[in-house]
């Protein structure tokens, strides 16, 4: 495989580039595998080639029942931030950022993570405690995020409406600088990439219907469309579909899936330079590289698989940006598309062993698997490797829903993730 | 936008004016308090979330007020029923084979 | 008349000039022009740069799917929009226009370097480069590709306008409002049924437009068309122009968005720009028709290059010739038709190029007649010309191989590639798609919803095949609601059908390596670029459209996705639908955001709830908050003072003599009903069974999780009637809450729940002198410490209002809170105002209501609890009903870690400095440690107070219930404070000055 950098890219660009070889191969199933990861998204591309890399395992097969990446890694509004209230949560977000910034080097792949900062919005005094609170606690954390007053909010991002008449003036914001926004399609690719170099299989387009279970009740492999496969090991990384595949090894998990729906505007010259999000007012705004405005916005109010959100949420999320960036409204809209998230009821992630010994899963990141992904899949490969918590997902049990050891961020300070 | 009928109002009617509100049939123990921590956790977080017909509850909150039962494919979002909420679990085939 | 107008043709009317700017320039149309196609008819092609190479664009199409005409449109101050098609703005006096993407000129454009770097700009050249050294992507690469990319400019002014929003229930939609949507409505429209034909178009019609060489039952085209539309308007059809169905959605929900003043020269007075249409349809019918597809041949991306019916459109609905001497390439017979209209308009058509190595004998026989150069077996190599093309490279193909080319002079190159059928709004339904191998394309098969498609979009091609189809799916959908159908036929003279072949790109004798052949124009993506995407190991279509960006540009690939799809199967070898087709999603066309705001905006953008004393605090000068929907007076500031000072006087007259507070936003459920102590006793911690009538109690509310959910103060003012009360922000919440456990779970209890929120205004009294103050004034109790005790409640009159009268406080002084029917609110508060005068009675607001209940250890749900504190947590444990045998959050509370040692509990603070704690900082018992520090808790509020001389705090403290008098520190980025820990009571703990 060709390394990337610009001496290679002047090179095929004088040879036509006739010599790029492909960056992962369109794998088939072999019969057996030490480790099969049902779901090639980020997170389970990732925890790949974390195996192959840390752990010296690569006989792996990643399978998805469609495109690599075109699940949520491929639908998301690329958010990245740590600046989360409990340590647990702090710890897998900034271990995940500080994988973030070495990660285009370490794929060798741009991943295009760009740190523009992320400027939480408090539109009352909920919030100003709310967000003092957290940044408090990131500041002993050793996690960045600062205050802003309404004037500096408007300073680091001018299209921010700080009228005081405003319907919900801004009282201030919480500033991450580290945070930011990455390319989302890379980050599969790169992972991707960086896998197959190492021997791993990515098999597409290959659904996995059930998981299989020895007499003992351990895993045995998993059956496919491509027949039955079998595997020392199964970690379930599918996303909003983690409950239909773990209910096969008869695992009940506390998910439920919700249609999520995003959307872009035209393309524009720079104009918006970081990360905004407003959850007293339901904005959350960035503009991508190519310029466009990229907003996301709720989960619609019922569980669904059908990727088909509703036209009132869509009309909600575009009047909060109009509310918080007025000069915006004669802006149009070029695209909205809608994923699947699974929600837990803390709305925090599980990166878990389960009742099934060999089975291990990771879900449940409801609206923010993106940011974690480095974070996650690095602790979620060294569970599946060594068959126990990562320090720091070690948290992020099963077992907290039946103790009541919750990682409530939401219940917290009353923030979206 | 969804459209929903209301078993009480025996009214078609759109989606703004319910709230979804979970998973139905899932009874609350008449005695809690000799639940089992597994029992309570079950009772409380474990869901279907069924890709497929889902039974749930609704409420026609700006409607009637009334909490109902239904069955919805969560793969077409279609309603395959409403019905209200003592009334006894439809039977899936019935609903699968009445929507042909 | 202008340069390319051809009088006697077109629609437009050329005795109405209409004059407008193109970058500062003034050019003349006619009325009915777009602004494309008044440039074209001044001869102006070059209209923008292209996206990533900046190369020199102009009009491809005439309608909503074109790629590189994109301007910026300006009426005055704030009336600014980039990225508008200059393909559908129409254009009025005054109307100012921009090109867009360039420096300094649109001529002369310094991005244009890129072009000349083609070979390193390849597809993903980004993610192979640009990571040394490392902090330069955020610092130098970064900013760079985010200035060259992205088009025009952003607004940078408030958007004047406003904009509206209607529902809209009918029996038929029908979308598009070409032939086939016209035979469609005219078939349906019986019996009544109301049918809605809608069209992005300024006038319905469609093809027939373009088209008025058809004779439709015996008449031209357009006198047919006209005829039609006013029998539709007599047979009741709502025909709405200028509105385009932007996105289908569940059960036969459409947006629409209908455009009201982009093509007026004057706003009219109360008109919004745009009003976005919510259909509720029955039965919908899909008549989009279907966009012709570029040739893919190296330099097609010149001005001038256009496709061939798009410049039939030109000529016959505009009356432009987009070029004298056009040069015509195709692959299908529709270009044909174009050659022959612009060269009977007076255009000397230099060739007719097909790349098929036979057409129908007509065809040929026509061009003959014409005298125009027919060359069959031909393919398009390349194009020259700076900013417009000057000549057409042709070369014959024979067996595969490309022979020698020969340039053919030309001031405009007409393509065609065939045409796609529309299916945007069908694959919103999550319809399904089917490869048809002869037309090469995708046609729909099967949708969830209640929706057929008909004409163009499936596939058929020519006026008498639509609107036998249109008619035919009219009368199905008139059928499928129950009514007997017209039955109607249509005869077509003139017609032209005709058929082609899809192609990948154009065969050439150029190394494919340096062809420069587009495929997404904005995007400037190019067949290589697809070629090497494939190279690399995309093998879905999805992957290369990402990788690439192919069909990610502003038309959303109307133009690049087959053709897209036609270069990447060839290049797997593999069939198109096994490569497959990505998703369209909505909107179809890109649609203004305050379209989709509508009516939110400013003011309006969410409810703001007021009590009816909200206007007596604003005419004093209130200051207000936003708490949940409702707004608030937060302090009550007079000439010169601050927040601090406000709210420091407010609280001493509250504790001196009387303050004055509007309570109305409480949340108030009645609870009534022969088992309502029952209920009560289920759903609150705290026993009920032994409240007497008359009597309140503190009630505290939890989830089954055990955790705290809500509080306030319940009053018994009957056997079975239960006065609760809930915080501003959870009386909603706990409303569902109640009825949820009330009709699903407890249905056998006989109670009846009635919010009343909105029933009461609310105000309460506070201090030594309340009572004395509020006396004189109630009829039907005396408020002495024997008849009115603390925690007493009764319905009785005030001031001459019915009222429910409760004597509880918040503040740790005499209270009342009066309760009047909510239009007396005002009437109440003013009453009381001006009995107080003597007592020097005081306003006061939400934040002196805080501090004075901090003082005496009131908690604020949502504040010192966060979601994740149990009443035990919260020092109450005395509010949990021990002898009760269930409770919501009982069997949570029980849980191993709820009962776990060392929760974050409820304690107070005070700095060893008397210095002010910061809401939200957090505690550490070691402050030496380094970071990350271990947390046990942080301060959930703190003030400055008055009463106690000093600031004090509660806070949330690991284990804080048996470390009393110990020592915590708060670390802050410049100091740490000390602290130690105390009870939550700060203020008369005997609870003495409760008593009157």
């Amino acid at each position: 495989m060709t390394r990337f950098n610009a001496f290679n890219l002047l090179k095929n660009a004088l040879s036509g580039h006739k010599n790029w070889t492909e960056q992962w191969p369109d794998s088939q199933p072999k019969a057996e595998y030490d480790v099969i990861i049902v779901g090639a998204g980020g997170h389970g591309l990732g925890a790949a080639y974390y195996l192959a890399t840390q752990h010296g395992i690569t006989n792996i097969a990643v399978i998805d029942k469609g495109w690599l990446g075109g699940g949520n890694t491929g639908r998301n509004t690329t958010i990245i931030r740590s600046n989360y209230l409990y340590d647990e949560s702090a710890r897998l977000f900034d271990h995940a950022v500080d994988l973030w910034e070495n990660l285009s080097q370490e794929l060798n792949y741009n991943v295009m993570y760009s740190r523009r900062g992320c400027l939480m919005l408090a539109h009352n005094v909920h919030d100003v405690q709310s967000f003092k609170r957290h940044i408090h606690a990131n500041r002993l954390n050793g996690v960045d995020n600062r205050w802003l007053t309404p004037e500096e909010c408007k300073e680091y991002c001018p299209p921010v409406n700080i009228s005081p008449n405003a319907r919900y003036p801004v009282m201030g914001g919480a500033l991450q600088e580290r945070a930011g926004t990455a390319r989302h399609d890379a980050v599969a690719w790169g992972y991707a990439r960086g896998a197959a170099m190492r021997g791993v299989d990515i098999i597409q387009n290959c659904p996995v219907t059930a998981i299989r279970r020895n007499a003992d009740g351990s895993v045995a492999g998993v059956e496919t469309g491509k027949g039955f496969i079998k595997a020392k090991k199964v970690a379930v990384s599918a996303a909003g579909h983690t409950s239909v595949v773990m209910d096969t090894a008869g695992v009940r998990l506390p998910l439920e899936s919700y249609p999520l729906q995003a959307l872009v505007s035209e393309p524009v010259k720079p104009i918006f330079p970081c990360v905004v999000m407003s959850n007293a007012v339901h904005a959350y705004c960035s503009q991508s590289d190519k310029g466009e405005l990229v907003i996301g916005s709720g989960t619609d109010q019922y569980t669904s698989y059908s990727q088909r959100g509703g036209l009132p949420l869509i009309e909600h999320t575009v009047a909060a940006i109009s509310e918080v960036f007025p000069i915006f409204n004669r802006m149009r809209m070029l695209r909205k598309w809608g994923g699947i998230v699974d929600v837990t009821p803390d709305r925090s992630a599980i990166i878990s062993k389960t009742p099934v010994s060999g089975l291990y899963v990771n879900c449940g990141w409801g609206t923010g698997g993106f940011k974690a992904t480095p974070g996650a899949a690095h602790t979620f490969a060294w569970t599946i490797a060594k068959d126990e918590p990562h320090p720091i997902n070690a948290p992020f049990t099963m077992e907290r829903f039946r103790t009541g050891r919750l990682i409530d961020e939401a219940a917290a300070a009353a923030v979206a993730h | 936008m969804l459209l929903i009928h209301c078993p009480y109002c025996n009214e078609t009617l759109p989606e703004l004016e319910f709230t979804y509100a979970g998973q139905a049939h899932v009874v609350r123990p008449e005695q809690p308090s000799g639940q089992s921590d597994e029992q309570w956790e079950e009772f409380l977080f474990i869901r279907a979330n069924v890709r497929g017909p889902h039974y749930e509850r609704w409420r026609h909150f700006h409607g009637c007020g009334r909490f109902f039962n239904a069955v919805r494919d969560t793969v077409s979002d279609k309603f395959l029923t409403t019905y209200e909420a003592d009334a006894p679990r439809p039977d899936l085939s019935s609903l699968t084979e009445r929507q042909k | 008349m202008s340069q390319y107008r051809v009088s006697g043709r077109g629609r437009v009317d050329t005795s109405r000039p209409v004059t407008f700017t193109f970058d500062g320039k003034r050019f003349t149309g006619a009325q009915g022009d777009t602004v494309a196609s008044a440039l074209l008819a001044n001869g102006v092609h070059l209209m923008g740069r292209s996206f990533k190479y900046h190369r020199p664009r102009g009009a491809v199409a005439a309608g909503s799917e074109e790629p590189n005409a994109l301007i910026g449109t300006r009426r005055g101050p704030g009336r600014f929009e980039p990225n508008t098609r200059a393909t559908v703005q129409e254009i009025w006096n005054g109307l100012e226009t921009n090109s867009q993407n360039k420096y300094p000129s649109l001529k002369f454009d310094v991005g244009a370097v890129n072009d000349a770097a083609y070979m390193l700009f390849s597809a993903g050249f980004y993610y192979k480069t640009f990571m040394w050294p490392k902090n330069f992507w955020h610092k130098v690469y970064e900013p760079f590709i985010r200035a060259a990319a992205g088009l025009g400019v952003s607004p940078t002014e408030e958007d004047p306008d406003h904009y509206a929003s209607r529902y809209l229930h009918c029996d038929v939609l029908i979308v598009g409002a070409g032939p086939t949507g016209i035979a469609a409505a005219r078939a349906a429209a019986v019996d009544g049924l109301k049918v809605v034909l809608v069209d992005e178009n300024a006038e319905a019609g469609g093809t027939l437009l373009s088209e008025p060489q058809a004779q439709i039952d015996g008449r031209p085209a357009w006198d047919w068309l006209a005829a039609e539309l006013e029998a539709l308007k007599a047979a009741g059809v709502k025909i709405m122009t200028r509105t385009t169905a932007i996105g289908y959605y569940h059960q036969n929900m459409i947006g629409m968005v209908e455009k009201l003043t982009d093509h007026l020269p004057e706003l009219p007075e109360d008109t919004p720009r745009e009003r976005m249409w919510r259909v509720r349809a029955k039965q919908v019918v899909l008549a989009q028709g279907a966009l012709e597809k570029p040739l893919v041949f190296h330099g097609n991306d010149r001005p001038g290059v256009m496709l061939a019916g798009s410049a039939q459109t030109y000529l016959n609905r505009y009356g432009v010739l987009v070029g004298k001497r056009p040069v015509i390439v195709t692959s299908h017979d529709s270009a044909w038709f174009a050659a022959f209209d612009l060269q009977d308009a007076g255009a000397q058509v230099q060739a007719i190029v097909d790349l098929r190595e036979g057409v129908h004998e007509a065809l040929l026989s026509e061009a003959r007649a014409r005298g125009i150069t027919v060359k069959l077996s031909h393919t398009a190599t390349a194009t020259s010309g700076r900013l417009r093309v000057s000549s057409l490279r042709v070369n014959p193909v024979s067996g595969g191989s490309v022979g020698a080319g020969e340039e053919i002079r030309c001031d405009a190159v007409l393509m065609s590639g065939g045409w796609t059928p529309s299916l945007h709004l069908f694959s919103h339904t999550k319809g399904s798609l089917a490869w048809d191998d002869d037309r090469t394309t995708f046609l729909p098969k099967d949708t969830p919803e209640d929706c057929l498609i008909a004409g163009a979009s499936r596939g058929l091609w020519g006026v008498e095949a639509v609107l036998k189809d249109g008619a035919e799916k009219g009368r199905e959908v008139a059928e499928l609601l129950g009514k007997t159908p017209a039955q109607v036929a249509y005869s077509v003279a003139g017609d032209r059908t005709g058929t082609g072949i899809s192609m990948k790109e154009l065969p050439t004798d150029r190394s494919p390596g340096k062809a420069k052949a587009f495929v997404d124009y904005q995007n400037d993506v190019t067949a290589k670029d697809l070629r090497l995407a494939v190279r690399e190991g995309m093998r879905s279509i999805e992957h290369v459209k990402r990788y690439t960006t192919n069909g990610m540009a502003t038309d959303q690939g109307k133009m690049s996705n087959i053709n897209g799809l036609n270069i990447a199967a060839d290049a797997l070898g593999k069939k198109q639908p096994q490569v497959g087709l990505t998703t369209f999603r909505p909107p179809y066309t890109p649609t203004s955001f305050g379209a989709f705001a509508g009516y939110h905006r400013g003011d309006h953008f969410e409810v703001t709830r007021k009590t009816q004393i909200d206007a007596w605090a604003e005419e004093n000068g209130a200051v207000f908050e936003p708490v949940s929907q409702w707004r608030r007076a937060w302090y009550f500031p007079k000439a010169g003072e601050d927040m601090d000072a406000a709210v420091a006087r407010e609280c001493a007259a509250t504790r001196k003599s009387v303050g004055i507070f509007d309570a109305s936003t409480l949340g108030k459920i009645e609870v009534v009903g022969p088992d309502a102590v029952e209920f009560m006793n289920r759903m609150y911690t705290n026993p009920w069974t032994k409240l007497g009538v008359g009597k309140c109690r503190y009630g505290l509310l939890l989830g089954d999780d055990g955790y705290i959910r809500d509080d306030g103060v319940i009053g018994r003012l009957g056997q079975d009637k239960f006065h609760v009360t809930t915080t501003t922000g959870g009386a909603a919440r706990v409303m569902n809450m109640m009825e949820d456990y009330l009709q699903t779970e407890w249905p056998d209890l006989n109670v009846w729940l009635t919010s009343t929120t909105e029933q009461w205004s609310t105000v309460a009294l506070n201090g030594p002198n309340a009572a004395k103050l509020l006396a004189p004034l109630v009829e039907g109790v005396e408020l002495t410490e024997e008849t009115f005790p603390h925690m007493s409640c009764v319905e009785c009159t005030v001031a001459g209002m019915p009222a429910r009268l409760f004597r509880v406080s918040f503040t740790g002084e005499i209270g009342f809170e009066v309760n009047v029917p909510a239009p007396m609110g005002r009437q109440l508060w003013e009453t009381l105002w001006e009995a107080g005068q003597q007592y020097g009675i005081t306003a006061y607001g939400t934040e002196t209501m805080h501090v004075l209940r901090a003082e005496k250890g009131y908690i604020i749900v949502g504040q010192d609890t966060d979601g994740t504190v149990t009443p035990y947590d919260a020092g109450m444990g005395w509010a949990v009903g021990k002898k009760k045998p269930d409770f919501v959050g009982m069997r949570g509370l029980a849980r191993p870690d709820l009962r776990a040692k060392n929760r974050k509990q409820l304690v107070g603070l005070l700095t060893e400095d008397q210095s002010k704690l910061e809401e939200g900082a957090q505690i550490v018992f070691d402050p030496k440690q380094p970071v990350p520090m271990t947390m046990v808790g942080h301060v959930t509020s703190s003030y400055d107070t008055g009463t106690t001389g000093r600031p004090i705090a509660l806070a949330l403290v690991e284990g804080g219930h048996e470390k009393l008098g110990e020592t915590v520190y708060i670390p802050m980025p410049d100091r740490t404070i000390a602290a130690k820990i105390t009870s939550t009571i700060f203020v008369d703990p005997e609870n003495a000055r409760l008593k009157i």
